[in-house]
């Protein structure tokens, strides 16, 4: 087989580029037919996402990404991700036993990033990305009467847009608000965890896009993923875990007072 | 702070618009009047209440007629009502609504129209053989080919129907309970999950088909010109009563529980319990809709009343449950999708009129029973015996 210098150098930047899977699939993807690249096998993939609640900046590039690259509804109340900032303000001294409810905000999802507000006194503020939990234990998916939304042995669960009756009872389990009825197609619809990039070996786009790598998708069967790392390195939290949902975003330096 | 008109605090983005509209009221509210409508009937047939006998009929054909609309709110839902079929073809047995529709289609096949159906064959049997135009052969092919109704055939006849009905009382107690438990099952949402949900639903059920088939009975012997039998009216309203004193009791159980436990929820739902719902739990549902027709129900069984007074009572009784039963329904359906599963926020209901889901379709819904009832008595007369004989 012969490689002419300028191939040499097309193969191996991408090779550098991409990881292994996503080089191999990427005659695929050009020819527009990316469902026939070979290389990804579910059952030896088990998938999860490391937030880091501290180096979020509330930009909204992820949920930009996240409405582009999957064709979310862009109006009014549609998200797959969103980023929230909480706003905790001080205990009072003069009044210790008030209950201070953390201010919560989240205009358009985030996505044209957060206007300034005038600042509280010793208020702590953070960003919080928030989608799909991917729960092993997801009780959107037992709700379903036809079994239209499901989760794949990658641990990815997903809606059969062809099978969904669109009776939004998943919607109602969903303790984390992450699923929406889709007005085009009257299924339900929420975060496939980026399913057409990831089988191919690339990150999500809310990941991708993320330019201080508070998010970052890692595959758990997978014993050199970095993720398994960031895990040991950090306390970690799930959201809501009094639910036992095995929700699979573990996040860093999430506060207690986060919903 | 940028706002959302309708929103208060902080919804979670997808929280905003309510998912399960009026339609999903409507449907425990008819499938609970089919339940308790039944459950009355069977007081006479397997417990021999005589009293109430004159109404067994009645309330079969009611728990008839609303049962066959009670699917029509859910298809006016759902996104793709032409797969709901898939809901019996592909059920996901881990779903409480798929399994649902099982029970739903056991008890109308296997109990309501197999009892109704024995319960009708003498009548059937005379039509085919002597009605006039077309209504001959409908009867004709209602009686399944069978004439026989010799005094040998009716005493079989009449020991299945209390054998069907046997099966039938869990089987109205599953289907009511069963709804409740669509709701209480979801442990997201803490307005619905709790294990008492399904006998909450049960309980309103019964109350609901009481008072249903008390102003049914009412308004047909007054349409049909049959005399009203007081007697028999008088034992509805006690047991509306009881019925509505368990229920009652079962939902201050619930309220004072959460109140005393005052888990991570509470502030957030009491909070909308003093605001938004306000008007319709406090007011309508627990005010108007319970305590009123209780002491209503209460004066009738406690003072010596004329029987225009007391059927006076019944009537406003009855009404007042209807209505009162119907908020509750709206209460755990739309109630439970108002506050933010944050528990830092509300949302408003804005129900459209001529949309598939607004008000105008729900008004039809609710109408539509009560047409089909039209029908049915018309062609099964429950009362045929109590109608006084011609001069």
């Amino acid at each position: 087989m012969s490689l002419d210098r300028r191939q040499f150098l097309v193969d191996g930047t991408m090779f550098i580029l991409l990881t292994g899977a996503a080089t191999r699939a990427w005659p695929f993807i050009e020819q527009g037919r990316p469902q026939d690249a070979p290389g990804y096998d579910t059952a030896s993939h088990w998938w999860a996402m490391f937030i880091d609640v501290e180096k979020c900046i509330g930009c909204g590039r992820c949920v930009d990404a996240c409405k582009v690259e999957n064709d979310v509804p862009p109006e009014p109340y549609y998200f797959r991700t969103w980023v929230e900032r909480y706003t905790i303000p001080p205990v009072d001294p003069e009044d210790a036993t008030a209950h201070q409810l953390p201010i919560v905000d989240s205009p358009n999802g985030g996505r044209d990033g957060f206007p300034a507000e005038p600042p509280i006194e010793g208020a702590k503020s953070f960003f919080v990305p928030k989608m799909c939990n991917h729960c092993a234990d997801s009780p959107c998916t037992q709700v379903c009467p036809v079994g239209a939304t499901f989760q794949g042995p990658d641990g990815v669960v997903l809606v059969d847009k062809t099978y969904c009756v669109g009776c939004r009872y998943c919607v109602q389990a969903c303790p984390y608000g992450c699923r929406f009825l889709d007005p085009r197609t009257n299924t339900a619809d929420k975060c496939t965890l980026c399913y057409h990039r990831i089988t191919k070996g690339l990150t999500t786009a809310c990941c991708e896009v993320c330019p201080t790598q508070a998010r970052v998708l890692g595959n758990l069967r997978n014993p050199d993923d970095p993720i398994h790392q960031l895990l040991r390195e950090h306390k970690v939290h799930v959201l809501k875990p009094d639910l036992a949902t095995g929700a699979k975003l573990y996040y860093n330096g999430l506060d207690g007072a986060v919903r | 702070m940028h706002t959302v008109p309708g929103v208060e605090g902080f919804m979670y983005p997808n929280e905003m618009e309510l998912q399960w509209s009026i339609m999903i009221v409507l449907y425990p509210y008819l499938t609970g009047l089919v339940a308790g409508a039944f459950i009355l009937a069977s007081l006479e047939r397997v417990f021999n209440v005589a009293a109430v006998k004159p109404t067994y009929r009645l309330a079969l054909l009611t728990a008839l007629a609303f049962m066959l609309i009670a699917p029509l709110p859910l298809q006016l839902h759902l996104g793709h009502p032409e797969r709901s079929f898939e809901m019996f073809l592909t059920p996901h047995r881990t779903s409480a609504m798929a399994m649902f529709g099982f029970v739903y289609l056991w008890y109308l096949l296997a109990v309501l129209v197999i009892e109704i159906w024995l319960e009708f064959r003498p009548h059937i049997v005379a039509q085919a053989q002597t009605a006039s135009g077309l209504l001959r052969p409908l009867y004709r092919v209602l009686t399944l080919g069978s004439y026989n109704v010799s005094p040998r055939a009716l005493e079989i006849d009449d020991r299945v129907g209390r054998f069907v009905t046997v099966i039938g009382i869990p089987s109205a107690f599953l289907l009511h309970g069963y709804v409740g438990f669509i709701f209480g099952s979801v442990k997201a949402n803490p307005w619905w999950s709790t294990p008492l949900m399904p006998v909450v639903f049960l309980f309103s059920a019964i109350v609901s088909g009481i008072a249903a088939v008390l102003l049914i009975y009412l308004v047909y012997c007054k349409l049909a010109k049959i005399p009203i039998d007081m007697p028999c009216v008088d034992s509805m309203a006690k047991y509306l009563y009881y019925a509505f004193l368990v229920d009652f009791s079962l939902e201050m159980l619930d309220l004072i529980h959460r109140i005393y436990v005052a888990d991570e929820s509470f502030r957030s739902l009491d909070f909308m319990v003093n605001t938004k719902l306000y008007g319709s739990q406090v007011v309508g549902q627990i005010g108007l809709g319970t305590l009123l027709p209780i002491a209503l129900l209460a004066l009738t069984q406690l003072v010596s009343l004329s029987i225009r007074a007391r059927k006076r009572l019944y009537v406003a009784a009855g009404i007042l449950t209807l209505v009162g039963i119907f908020l509750m329904r709206w209460n755990v359906v739309i109630g439970g999708q108002l506050f933010s599963k944050s528990f830092l926020g509300y949302t408003s209901y804005k129900m459209g009129f001529a949309t598939r889901e607004g008000l105008l379709p729900a008004l039809i819904v609710m109408v539509l029973p009560l047409l089909v009832l039209w029908v049915l008595v018309r062609l099964f007369p429950p009362m045929e015996e109590q109608r006084p004989a011609p001069h």
